[in-house]
């Protein structure tokens, strides 16, 4: 038996200086370039480096919402990804909550045609930006999950061995399998699409799911109103600021720890 | 219908972390206008007694304690069950984590098993009529989103430093001794490695002191590491000089690296990309140092200090000194 990798990716908006749509209270993304998830190519090279370890290992990326999503699938096979799905739930990518739910039954669905040893996802998404689909996703299916891992340690196809950033340190944690690992940047650094990656990419036949084939349909409603997106609104500005001139730096210096004293933050 | 707000702590490394004190904050603010009861859980594997009087004496009217040996080390698969079954015994509406990396996997953990809606790093909470709606940015931070909770159950995790920590007051809240039978755990915590000894945590730092290129080598750090002992910060980074290896990832701040949210942020030679400014930008003082007066954290700073910073670091670390010995 091979690795069966799944990677989970998002197509994005690939700026995040958006502006509001007033009409709608969501972001202005008309004429705005989409492509994948910046985090997501973390997720991507890491399976392909897995791939290289593990010769006969299958990677899979898979995203969640318009048929368009398929665009960050392509992307993922042209950085050397073998193959690709998309679970067709347009709305559904604006909810992390929905997505999850929506990811976790296509996940399924790859399990039943070949057991799925591990899902991987990037940190968060450049667009909601909530770091949490992957735990969730994980929750749905009732497996294990590791997050923040910085390196994928011993790997077999019961158990993995993995480090993971915390906000003190380092843990090691050891996960049975299958397994949701959410990497962070230190994983590795992720190589551009080859040529011939491009041409797959083109080429690529993906598997669809739809609502239907998920058996999602009754529960899209709850599902996507359990958080909705209800307004953006730009960052209100910030107060004027005041310039420390002086004669020398220690002038500056002087006067700077002078009004942060006044400001009561020293 | 599920009635009530419990705030969820549990210490890290067997330490209660001040931040987890903003949860009962945070709960509080949506208990009031929504006139229910604030209750709170705490998880841990020993020292619960201790934690449960400290946790009382800061504002619920009840604290649940769960406490097990099998809780020592953090699982998000051991905590979630007997806290969903105290959820659904008591009814409990919402429930309030600190938005931590293991905060994280167990708040994922209690929306998937209560079908609860849930959001992350939220640092604004609001009820209104009974309807909850919490703040939290998104895009890079260019942009601020309001989400609305339409599911019975919510769980939200919120952002450090955005409510105030609760401090003891009044009567303390009753301890009660909750059902810990914990989850099956099937990722296991092996071992940890901390940090280097002194340095403080960027995600919970009411103060940071950040380095860029303007620095001009990896050397410039040891001064920008001596201004933020001198000041009690955090030491934080741009993206280009943890790409050039002057300092490890762990440092970054931005949309790659870590969101901060302090009272003090000193750049000190960050021209403040885009994807910086998204990791920082809602940092209540705004040091700027730097030899471009045009560039955008320059701009945007509450206060700029034109000029290198070899040149200015050395005397305000100075200036910071005599201060302190005063």
């Amino acid at each position: 038996m091979a690795f069966n990798i799944v990677v989970c990716v998002k197509s994005t908006p690939s700026t995040t200086a958006l502006a509001v749509d007033p009409s709608t209270g969501k972001a202005k993304t008309d004429g705005i370039q989409f492509g994948i998830n910046p985090f997501d190519e973390y997720a991507v090279e890491e399976a392909v480096r897995l791939k290289e370890r593990f010769p006969g290992a299958k990677t899979t990326a898979l995203a969640l919402g318009p048929e368009s999503a398929d665009g960050a699938v392509r992307e993922a096979i042209a950085r050397g990804m073998d193959a690709g799905a998309v679970a067709v739930l347009p709305g559904w990518e604006e909810s992390p909550y929905a997505a999850a739910i929506g990811l976790a039954k296509a996940i399924l669905k790859l399990h039943a045609e070949s057991p799925v040893h591990l899902v991987l996802f990037g940190k968060s998404t450049n667009d909601m930006a909530s770091g949490l689909v992957g735990a969730l996703v994980a929750a749905r299916l009732d497996w294990p999950a590791v997050i923040s891992v910085k390196k994928i340690d011993a790997l077999d196809e019961k158990e993995a061995t993995v480090h993971r950033m915390m906000e003190d340190g380092v843990d090691v944690v050891k996960t049975a399998l299958p397994a949701v690992i959410g990497t962070v940047k230190e994983i590795n650094e992720p190589r551009l699409p080859s040529l011939k990656g491009k041409m797959a990419a083109k080429k690529a036949a993906l598997k669809i799911f739809k609502d239907s084939d998920l058996g999602v349909a009754a529960e899209a409603a709850a599902a996507v109103k359990a958080v909705a997106l209800e307004k953006l609104s730009p960052l209100p500005p910030r107060p004027a600021g005041v310039r420390v001139d002086g004669a020398s730096p220690q002038d500056k210096a002087k006067k700077l720890v002078e009004i942060l004293a006044e400001r009561r933050v020293i | 219908m599920a009635k009530g707000t419990l705030a969820v702590l549990f210490p890290s490394r067997g330490i209660l972390q001040p931040s987890a004190y903003e949860a009962l904050a945070a709960g509080k603010t949506l208990a009031g206008p929504l006139g229910e009861p604030l209750d709170a859980a705490i998880i841990a594997g020993s020292k619960g007694a201790e934690f449960a009087k400290d946790v009382a004496a800061r504002g619920p009217g009840r604290v649940h304690l769960i406490e097990n040996p099998a809780f020592e080390n953090f699982s998000d698969e051991a905590y979630a069950a007997p806290l969903k079954r105290l959820i659904e015994k008591e009814g409990y509406a919402r429930v309030v984590v600190v938005s931590t990396i293991n905060g994280r996997l167990l708040a994922a953990r209690l929306s998937a098993a209560l079908n609860a809606g849930i959001a992350a790093d939220v640092w604004g909470l609001a009820a209104e009529g009974g309807r909850v709606t919490a703040k939290r940015s998104v895009y890079g931070g260019n942009l601020i989103g309001e989400f609305a909770f339409g599911s019975e159950r919510q769980v939200m995790l919120i952002q450090p430093l955005s409510f105030e920590r609760a401090q003891p007051q009044g009567s303390p809240g009753q301890v009660v001794t909750a059902d810990s039978a914990p989850g099956a755990v099937r990722a296991r915590f092996v071992s940890f490695e901390p940090q280097p000894a002194g340095e403080i945590d960027l995600g919970s730092a009411e103060r940071v002191v950040s380095g860029g290129r303007g620095l001009g080598s990896a050397d410039g750090f040891k001064m920008i590491r001596e201004l933020a002992q001198v000041l009690g910060a955090a030491v934080g980074a741009s993206r280009a000089v943890v790409d050039s290896g002057w300092i490890p990832y762990r440092h970054q701040v931005g949309l790659t690296g870590r969101t901060v949210r302090p009272k003090l942020y000193v750049a000190c030679g960050i021209s403040g990309q885009i994807q910086h400014l998204a990791g920082m930008s809602s940092a209540a003082n705004i040091v700027a140092i730097n030899t471009d007066p045009d560039c955008p954290m320059m701009k945007m700073a509450s206060i700029a200090v034109p000029g290198d910073v070899n040149e200015i670091i050395p005397p305000l670390i100075a200036e910071l000194k005599k201060r302190k010995g005063a």
